[in-house]
């Protein structure tokens, strides 16, 4: 694996809350143009490895990004490299208005006519989103919120994107939507980390996966592979 | 008729001092969920400023005496007093906040308390002159000295009215018009920056939710310097303003000042603390309530101690308003009940 071909390497990271060891030693890496899922049950670290990553939590070990080491830089620095983390319970600003929550996704950018074109894709993404621009972000629906924090995080323009749970909340119609969605985003050559309890779906769609077992990797392969496994169709896909 | 209008003209200049220091308490409760103690003792040292700057600029004219000094001063001299405050307002969340930003919200609310009472007590510190009268007399020092002084007058007064021609319905001083005039324009500017620019909705994201506010890039460290900034910068053309409409400076940590901080506190949490325009409304409504409150009550003595309920119980008006909008609203009148400020 050459190291261009990685856009991302974690490896040896731990994470501690106090007395609390979240995660420990965890390691892999996310190729250039690949989706990888980081799938494990409640509790398991997922949330944490990705706060990890994007700087919103103190880790010790080295997380690599783009060939440049990371750890520790803050949040705000990474999402100007390229790095988008797109949290765990949306992250909507319910005081403000949907229009002015996807402006704030476009706040490290100054060109406006960029911006008005990648607008413009999000609401093909999301249609939406376009009818509601004046509301209020905080009135829409749980899965209206979720295509603006997917949508607003795009409008960065990023080379990664870490998602915590897009699917979380969401009526099976509308998880299939967001399950294509995330594909098309990555046709379209951004890299994804995708953090999901929804393991059936994720597996579909990612083309390497992770397994999180109380705070350590217990799992790394290809996504096919994984969904084949007697572990994991037991502990997450629900089959016997 | 005649003195209820007096009334308004009285109300409308107070009212925008406390609306003008409630801003600055509100911003940084918005953005930091604490209430900056040191806030009314940044006002304070805005009019001293103001005090100060003008004494030294009017002795460095050598006017002619009883001349009135030009016109140009007291802009010049807001600028001037907006600017140190700023600094001050600036040092004091790098060097006294900032490094707690992640300590327990009590450690931050002492070191606010803190804060101002080291800036109350240096204030009151016999310093070096920085204007000599022509007898070579001290008239202005820094920092300011334990005594009262007095402000120099800086906008004409209006001439008494003459008894023989008719009474004039209302006397509007030029320094209630320039106090309003400049609240306002400050006030539409403040507006402006939170609701109508980039910047703006970075400090109304922050104030919502640091965390994801630094996940679209905004420097939170910045916003939130940024903010204390502006709020002292408001706070010092308060100072400035109380300095002409009040030229009797008390010594800086003199409890007339802690009266005021607490009423323009109590104006922000009665517009619903967090909230911008929330504030603006607190300070003319606390003004309006302390001024009809003495006017309704003036001629009546109190049962107590048998004096005048008016004057006397102005500060009594105020607070009795707050428990009541805390009991019918307990976020303040704009305040939503949700996690939904500005
Ligand atoms: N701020 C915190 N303080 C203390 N402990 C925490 C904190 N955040 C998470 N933890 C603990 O760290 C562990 C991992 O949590 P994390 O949120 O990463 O799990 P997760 O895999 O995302 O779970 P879920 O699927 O429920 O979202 C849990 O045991 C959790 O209780
Ligand atoms: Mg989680």
């Amino acid at each position: 694996m050459g190291e261009n071909e990685t856009i991302l390497e974690v490896r040896d990271v731990s994470v501690r809350y106090g007395a609390i060891r979240a995660i420990s030693n965890v390691s892999f890496s996310v190729k250039r143009g690949e989706i990888l899922t980081l799938i494990g049950s409640n509790g398991a670290g997922k949330t944490t490895t990705l706060r990890a990553i994007s700087g919103m939590v103190r880790c010790t070990g080295n997380v690599r990004f783009m060939d440049q080491e990371i750890a520790g830089t803050r949040p705000d620095v990474l999402v100007t490299r390229g790095l988008c983390h797109c949290p765990e319970g949306r992250g909507i600003f319910a005081n403000m208005s949907v229009e002015e929550n996807l402006n704030l996704g476009a706040f490290i950018r100054s060109d406006k006519h960029e911006i008005e074109k990648d607008k413009q894709r999000v609401f093909e993404l999301f249609p939406r989103i376009k009818e509601r621009l004046k509301q209020n972000a905080g009135t829409l629906s749980g899965g209206e919120q979720q295509m603006l924090a997917i949508g607003r995080a795009l409008l960065a323009r990023p080379k990664l994107l870490l998602l915590d749970e897009p699917s979380l909340g969401l009526a099976p119609q509308l998880v299939q939507t967001i399950f294509k969605i995330i594909r098309e985003i990555n046709a379209q050559g951004v890299s994804i980390l995708l953090v999901e309890q929804n393991a059936h779906m994720a597996l579909q769609v990612a083309h390497h996966a992770v397994v999180l077992e109380v705070g350590k990797v217990a799992m790394t392969g290809l996504a096919s592979d994984l969904a084949k496994s007697d572990e994991v169709r037991k502990a997450y896909l629900g089959h016997g | 008729m005649a003195e209820l209008l007096q009334i308004m003209v009285a109300v409308v200049a107070v009212g925008s001092l406390y609306a003008l220091i409630a801003l600055g308490y509100t911003m940084v409760y918005g953005i930091l969920k604490f209430i900056n103690f040191a806030h009314s003792d940044v006002f304070v040292l805005g009019a001293w400023v103001s005090l100060v700057l003008s004494v030294m600029i009017i002795s460095a004219l050598k006017l002619a005496p009883g001349s009135s000094p030009p016109l140009w001063i007291a802009p010049l001299v807001l600028i001037a007093a907006m600017v140190v405050c700023g600094l001050v307002g600036f040092a004091i969340e790098r060097l006294a906040y900032k490094p707690l930003r992640k300590a327990p919200r009590l450690n931050v609310l002492i070191t606010a308390i803190g804060v101002s009472l080291l800036l109350q007590n240096v204030g009151q510190l016999t310093g070096f002159a920085v204007a000599k009268d022509d007898d070579g007399k001290t008239i202005a020092t820094v920092p300011f000295g334990p005594s009262p002084k007095r402000m120099p007058s800086l906008l004409p007064e209006t001439a008494a009215p003459d008894p023989n021609l008719a009474k004039p319905l209302v006397l509007i001083q030029p320094v209630d018009v320039f106090i309003f005039v400049s609240a306002i324009v400050l006030m539409v500017g403040l507006q402006y920056l939170v609701f109508r620019t980039k910047f703006g909705a970075a400090m109304r994201a922050v104030s919502f939710n640091t965390e994801t506010a630094a996940l679209m890039g905004i420097r939170v460290d910045r916003v939130i310097s940024v903010t204390f900034v502006t709020g002292a910068m408001l706070a010092a053309a308060a100072g400035f303003m109380y300095a002409l409409k009040y030229p009797g400076l008390n010594q800086t940590a003199h409890e007339t000042w802690v009266l005021l901080g607490l009423k323009a506190f109590v104006a922000a949490v009665v517009g619903g603390i967090g909230n911008v325009r929330g504030a603006v409304l607190g300070g003319f409504l606390i003004a309006f309530i302390e001024f009809m409150g003495m006017y309704c009550f003036s001629k009546y003595l109190d049962p107590v101690l048998h004096t005048n309920m008016g004057t006397n119980l102005r500060d009594v008006y105020v607070f009795a308003m707050l428990i009541f909008v805390l009991l019918v609203r307990p976020a303040g009148i704009l305040g939503s009940q949700l996690k939904e400020k500005v």
